[in-house]
């Protein structure tokens, strides 16, 4: 059932104000959700201001910055920098994206960061994905296939049946889409998620996976698949520019067609 | 994880235009709900003589029931058009963001269109009471 309201142990409450940018050119505030599991307090809202001249174009840079001359406590994941790895997926400025594509500028007045939303927060802006992974596994994101591969060669797919994975394969799984989904908000213990469903699809959609009825079997149901009502913050959302709503579409339609 | 907060959702995340008209889609749904209820009850009196109508239609000439009724009249509008959006996104049409927007605003453009002209129908023809 879903619950609008936060539990009390999650209200947030306001925190600390750093930063002393007096003849700064280009000052801009930070305001950040922090959770420290060690207190026991509420989560609270911590102000900074930096000087955008001395650090780089791109939220990740800024909060790095504050990590480095501010405040070490700032707790966060990171990893590639180049929008690959997925680990610094947060909410910035209202929607879900990747701190290290985001940039600063891009940002009208203060910059508002949360983590992504709607999820167990382990510190800071670093949420619990395990679920999230748990129902990445269910989907069995492998090739399945009762037929022997060629003994001396690759299974082979033609350009057209390549070309169907576009769009599907370049998901990082960075949890954006899935955590902008309000019915993934109220439902997520048994609704799949657009992440798990693109991925869902990217199996379903390839030439050389042969267990096609299986991986339907798996989604019909209720809650796994049909909880997706078009809602498309998922497409909206994504950094990668990828459309989970239509692959969820063309799962539906999988679901129709094999019926007739 | 009992002992984690949640991260904050609703009272965070911008609106879109896309969620908005979907969380509008079911609004419009619940309403029309509650209009059949009200279709009904001007049914019965129809159906329960002269007097019964007469003061159903005092009712429903009422200024909050006019009102009411542009609104259920806008709900049915907008449940439609957008029920035609979902009818195309059924079929695989739609998804892609620059569409989804393109029909998102038609549907809003459509569904207002059409509870104007209805009303001024009825207004040209003497009001609904």
């Amino acid at each position: 059932m879903a619950q609008f309201k936060l539990p009390a142990n999650s209200r947030v409450t306001d925190g600390k104000t750093y930063g002393n940018v007096s003849g700064a050119k280009r000052a801009k505030t930070f305001r950040i959700y922090r959770w420290d599991p060690d207190t026991g307090e509420n989560p609270r809202i911590d102000t900074y201001v930096i000087d955008l001249d001395k650090c780089g174009p791109m939220v990740l840079d800024a909060i790095l910055y504050i990590k480095n001359e501010i405040d070490p406590t700032l707790t966060f994941r990171r990893s590639c920098r180049e929008g690959i790895c997925g680990s610094c997926a947060m909410n910035i400025d209202g929607t879900n994206t990747l701190a290290c594509t985001k940039a600063t500028t891009a940002v009208n007045g203060e910059v508002k960061i949360y983590p992504l939303p709607h999820m167990p927060v382990l510190k800071d802006l670093v949420p619990d994905l395990t679920h999230f992974y748990a129902q990445y596994a269910s989907i069995k994101p492998w090739l399945q296939s009762q037929t022997p591969a060629p003994p001396d060669k690759e299974r082979l797919q033609s350009v057209e049946d390549r070309e169907k994975l576009d769009g599907l394969y370049e998901c990082i799984l960075c949890a954006c889409c899935s955590t902008s989904c309000p019915s993934y908000w109220w439902n997520g213990d048994r609704y799949l998620g657009p992440a798990a469903l693109l991925q869902a699809y990217r199996w379903l959609a390839d030439s050389r996976d042969e267990a096609t009825g299986e991986r339907l079997d798996h989604l019909e149901d209720p809650f796994r698949l049909y909880r997706c009502h078009t809602i498309m913050n998922c497409a909206k959302t994504c950094p990668k520019g990828l459309n989970p709503a239509k692959a969820i579409a063309e799962i539906k339609k999988m679901m129709v067609s094999r019926t007739l | 994880m009992a002992g984690n907060p949640l991260s904050p959702h609703l009272q965070i995340y911008r609106p879109q235009l896309t969620s908005g008209l979907s969380i509008l889609h079911r609004i419009t749904g619940v309403a029309l709900a509650v209009g059949t209820l009200m279709l009904l009850y001007w049914l019965v009196a129809a159906a329960q003589g002269s007097d019964a109508y007469a003061g159903a239609q005092r009712c429903l000439g009422s200024l909050p029931m006019q009102l009411l009724l542009v609104g259920w009249t806008f709900a049915f509008y907008y449940h439609l058009c957008n029920g035609v959006r979902h009818l195309l996104w059924d079929t695989g049409w739609g998804f892609d963001l620059a569409t989804a927007y393109k029909t998102g605003y038609a549907v809003i453009g459509g569904s207002v269109t059409l509870t104007v002209l209805t009303w001024i129908c009825v207004v040209a023809q003497g009001g609904a009471a």
